[in-house]
């Protein structure tokens, strides 16, 4: 037998409880979030550190407590919750979508529901994505797996210890390291710009005096079964290892922050487009991806820094939903796909969010939001066109890929649209 | 002299300028947070200290805690050691004390999450 839901939620992090709230709140009785962990919150209940929810709430919390402020939220509002439960496939049809689901507790099950929200979140590359010569050994580990051991089970990952990319996660372990008595050596950036928000590197490095090796990277790892050491070198303006600039770092630790990827095997089985750009999927201006029901928001869409820009996004994704659901939109999807702009990275722009809009949508108003390529340490100006028109423009004093942005289009700006394509991009 | 600063009271990240000549006058602050962050950073460097401490749990080791207030940064590694040999019994819930007045500053040490069994 099979349970039908009108709305099922993958991923129980803020992402999916923002969703599951909105959902609720715009008139959804039957939801279900289904959680792999065995607790809700996902990756904020290992983030002990703050900077958290000063945009949203208004101050300034640590990842657990926005977790906890988040599922406060939920008390009462008889939504269905299963943790310990990973959902293994999703079958689409015209009714709906079918999910298969798997516990310890109740082994496989199949869950029938009108929508659903993906919001699995991301996951760390490991050296394997980048290949770095040299033994395996023990003490190799991503940032983030380290972040869980420190924070969660409260073990040590090492005495001295070297980073390897500078994205949030190694900067904030970098700091979590010294404080819990380890020896971190130096932070090697392949780039010649950090990928981590500015605040980290003044509150995380400089505040411990740890080094920022830029345009470095290591290039060996050495060791028997345990890291001894490894060598790190300068690259060039084509990220190769320059000859002779070899140094020696005698660590026993290397953390690996080389970037996260939405996790997304789900989603691709689905048969829903990806972005390659994002690793997460094609949606419109209400974050429904290609496949009608079936929304998407937080890490799996695309990577964010702020929470609070997950649960906005979130809340977007969760009330689109619940229209869906309740037949309250405007006009049949496929009438409006016919009329969808895409919207394009122009120069300087890494990806937008979302990569179409219906301009006859249900949104008022659409956030872009977007990451530049590389960063402008002087005024520029970010400029939306419709082929010569411009339809958006604002200046931003400082832009770093670390450091999402986005640009409001309102929907008296999509009426002044003539073409099929936005293009956005960075100009002097 | 000028010092420039990035403000890290929220992750805007804003680029302050701090003129120590013209008493601490800071610019290029997005908000009047800056304007704090940016003095104060100047005249004496606070903190937020994040870490966790033991618990008697079966499903948590650990319980997140933080100081409720920014604390001298300078006294940060020591404020650590006082976490050492802190055992937690559950029920913790977000917000207990968990050590009061913290290297006698006027702040304490608080638990951030929930841990009742
Ligand atoms: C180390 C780190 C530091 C950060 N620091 C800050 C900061 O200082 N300030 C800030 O504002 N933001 C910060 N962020 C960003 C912010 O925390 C994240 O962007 C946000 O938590 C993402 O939320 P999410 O719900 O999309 O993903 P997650 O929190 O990762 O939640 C996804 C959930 O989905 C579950 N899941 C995945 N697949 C399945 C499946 N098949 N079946 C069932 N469940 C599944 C996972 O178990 C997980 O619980 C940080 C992020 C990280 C990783
Ligand atoms: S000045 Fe205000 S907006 Fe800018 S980083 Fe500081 S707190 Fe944030």
């Amino acid at each position: 037998m099979t349970e039908r839901y009108q709305l099922i939620v993958i991923g129980g992090g803020p992402a999916g409880l923002g969703a599951a709230i909105r959902a609720r709140e715009n008139g959804l009785s039957r939801i279900l979030i289904v959680e792999r962990d065995v607790e809700l919150g996902g990756i904020l209940n290992q983030c002990i550190h703050n900077g958290f929810g000063l945009h949203y709430f208004g101050e300034e919390l640590t990842g657990p407590e926005y977790a906890g402020r988040v599922t406060d939220r939920l008390e009462g509002q008889g939504i269905d919750i299963v943790c310990d439960t990973m959902v293994l496939s999703i079958e689409s049809g015209a009714e709906g979508h079918r999910l298969c689901l798997m516990s310890a507790k109740e082994g496989y099950r199949f869950l029938d529901t009108k929508a659903l929200v993906l919001a699995m979140g991301c996951r760390e590359r490991t050296r394997g994505a980048i290949g770095i010569p040299g033994t395996r050994v023990a003490g190799i580990l991503t940032a983030g797996t380290a972040q869980r051991y420190v924070n969660m089970e409260g073990y040590m990952v090492g005495r001295r210890v070297i980073v390897l990319g500078s994205g949030d996660i190694g900067l904030i372990m970098a700091r979590r390291m010294v404080l819990e008595g380890a020896e971190v050596l130096a932070c090697v950036e392949i780039m010649p710009y950090s990928g981590g928000l500015a605040r980290n590197l003044v509150q995380c490095l400089d505040d411990y005096g740890i080094t920022l090796l830029l345009s470095h990277t290591i290039t060996r790892i050495k060791g028997k079964s345990r890291v001894e050491g490894v060598t790190v070198q300068q690259v060039d303006a084509s990220l190769k290892p320059i000859e002779g600039t070899e140094q020696d770092f005698d660590v026993d630790t290397v953390l690996l922050s080389v970037g996260l990827i939405p996790e997304n095997e789900l989603t691709r089985a689905a048969g829903i487009t990806i972005d390659p750009r994002t690793g997460g999927p094609v949606v419109y201006e209400n974050k429904e991806t290609a496949v009608d029901g079936i929304f998407a928001c937080g890490n799996v869409l695309h990577v964010h820094d702020l929470v609070d820009y997950v649960t906005e996004e979130s809340e977007e994704a969760g009330k689109a939903a619940a229209m869906y659901v309740l037949g309250q939109e405007k006009e049949h999807p496929e009438k409006l796909e016919k009329e969808a702009i895409d919207v394009v990275a122009g120069p300087g722009i890494a990806y937008t969010i979302p990569q179409k809009i219906r301009p006859a949508g249900e949104s008022e108003k659409t956030r872009i939001f977007f990451r530049v390529r590389q960063p402008y340490k002087s005024p520029k100006r970010l400029v939306l066109r419709d082929g010569e028109q411009i339809i958006a423009s604002s200046r931003r004093p400082y832009m770093a890929p670390g450091e999402m942005e986005h640009l409001m289009v309102n929907q008296h700006m999509l009426e002044m649209i003539k073409g099929r394509t936005l293009v956005l991009s960075v100009e002097d | 002299m000028v010092k420039e600063l990035i403000c890290i009271v929220c992750p805007q990240g804003c680029h302050l300028t701090v003129d120590e000549e013209k008493d601490c006058q800071v610019s290029g602050n997005r908000c009047a947070r800056g304007v704090a962050y940016g003095k104060s950073e100047v005249m004496n460097p606070t903190r937020i200290l994040t870490s966790t401490v033991c618990v008697r749990s079966a499903l948590h080791p650990r319980c997140p805690v933080k100081t409720d207030r920014p604390i001298p940064k300078k006294d940060l590694l020591r404020a650590m050691t006082l976490l050492d040999d802190m055992v937690l019994v559950p029920p913790v819930r977000r917000g207990d004390v968990v050590i009061a007045k913290v290297l006698g500053h006027s702040c304490d040490f608080v638990a951030t999450r929930d841990i009742l069994e």
